[in-house]
């Protein structure tokens, strides 16, 4: 493990700062390395310094060779997530001093292939979104019609809005302990996208997606660990929507 | 089979063994020393005493379903493949048959005095 400080040019966090961190690195490139490698940097930080903000310190003064994936810096993109001290996050939602930590590890998300370093390839989880039909399923259409929009009351909306909240970060998947060993399983990213959909009363696609989610290594297949909704950053909570959809399949629910 | 009725009769078999283990159980207690329970010429009795044959052969084959569906669900999410989750159905079921098959004649021959 390899240890390298910060170089005397500028950094785009304040020079002024006292305060300094270990940034530990998963460095990985599949196409060379037989495992991954931890190397140490050393950043300063401030009170608002975010891990991806110390990750880019990082790639822009000591190794430019970091791979990370981001672009909106506020939690709305989805594409910063990594395990930061063992735990699946959003580097762009994450302040370095929130952690209380003075070595910071950041590791790519479990149960997904690493493309490099701290980038993951999400091909599984958007074909299982995809899978999902993510879309309002029925004959007519507010477009084509000329009678008038599908409205719907608070309570109506209030059955599935949180879950319209979802960026697909894929950080449940990555919490989730079935998909550490089930690589079939749908995963709670796209479960949850079933049940926003099953929920929404203006859907008539019901049938159809629960026929999908149906299967030996669907629904049936969490355990309840609860770990998808622990780890959201947008306050989803795929774990009971996987419930609310057993009840529709147990018949519980119509 | 579809997975939900596959579930439906694992979550069935087990709520309606725990209710009849729990009658077993309280009829170890309730009608004999409960140490007693094992005793060879009890265990003939209770074979003999033809409803409590019957519900100890509801208890064999609730538990043989229910377990052995446990043990293909820890199967299939060890390892996945078209040949082995083929391979595992197959092999629970079979399992599933041969240990309700091996209980039952037991219940049977000792229930017919064949000891």
């Amino acid at each position: 493990m390899s240890e390298v400080t910060l170089a005397e040019e500028q950094s785009s966090t304040e020079v002024s700062s006292a305060q300094t961190i270990i940034l530990r690195i998963a460095k990985f490139n599949p196409e060379h390395d037989s495992g991954s490698e931890f190397v140490d940097f050393k950043v300063p930080y401030e009170r608002w310094t975010t891990v991806l903000d110390a990750i880019l310190d990082v790639k822009k003064h000591l190794d430019h060779s970091v791979a990370v994936r981001y672009s909106c810096r506020q939690a709305s993109c989805g594409s910063c997530g990594m395990k930061i001290n063992g735990r699946p996050r959003l580097a762009c939602f994450t302040k370095i001093s929130e952690l209380n930590s003075d070595v910071v590890t950041v590791e790519p998300m479990n149960n997904y292939p690493i493309v490099r370093d701290l980038v993951v390839n999400f091909d599984r989880m958007f074909a299982n979104h995809k899978k999902m039909q993510p879309f309002i399923i029925r004959e007519d259409s507010e477009v084509t019609t000329a009678t008038k929009e599908f409205n719907q009351t608070p309570e109506q909306l209030e059955e599935y809005i949180q879950f319209a909240n979802c960026i697909k970060c894929g950080l449940c998947n990555s919490a989730c302990p079935t998909m550490a060993t089930d690589s079939s399983f749908l995963g709670p990213q796209a479960l949850g996208q079933a049940y926003h959909y099953v929920a929404d009363n203006r859907d008539k696609g019901k049938n159809s997606r629960l026929k999908i989610i149906d299967d030996s290594h669907g629904i049936w297949r969490c355990h309840f660990a609860g770990s998808c909704s622990q780890v959201c950053p947008k306050g989803v909570d795929p774990a009971m929507g996987i419930q609310l959809l057993r009840g529709y399949l147990l018949g519980f629910r119509k | 089979m579809r997975e939900s009725t596959i579930m439906k009769i694992h979550y069935g078999t087990a709520l309606a063994a725990v209710v009849l283990v729990a009658v077993h159980v309280l009829f170890r207690i309730t009608m004999m020393n409960y140490e007693d329970s094992l005793a060879y010429e009890s265990v003939i009795a209770n074979y003999k005493y033809v409803p409590y044959a019957i519900m100890l052969e509801l208890i064999l084959v609730l538990l043989s379903v229910h377990g052995f569906n446990g043990l293909r669900v820890i199967l299939l999410e060890l390892k996945q493949g078209r040949s082995y989750e083929k391979a595992v159905t197959y092999g629970c079921i079979a399992g599933m048959v041969g240990l309700v098959a091996f209980g039952s004649r037991t219940i049977l021959m000792a229930s017919m005095g064949m000891t």
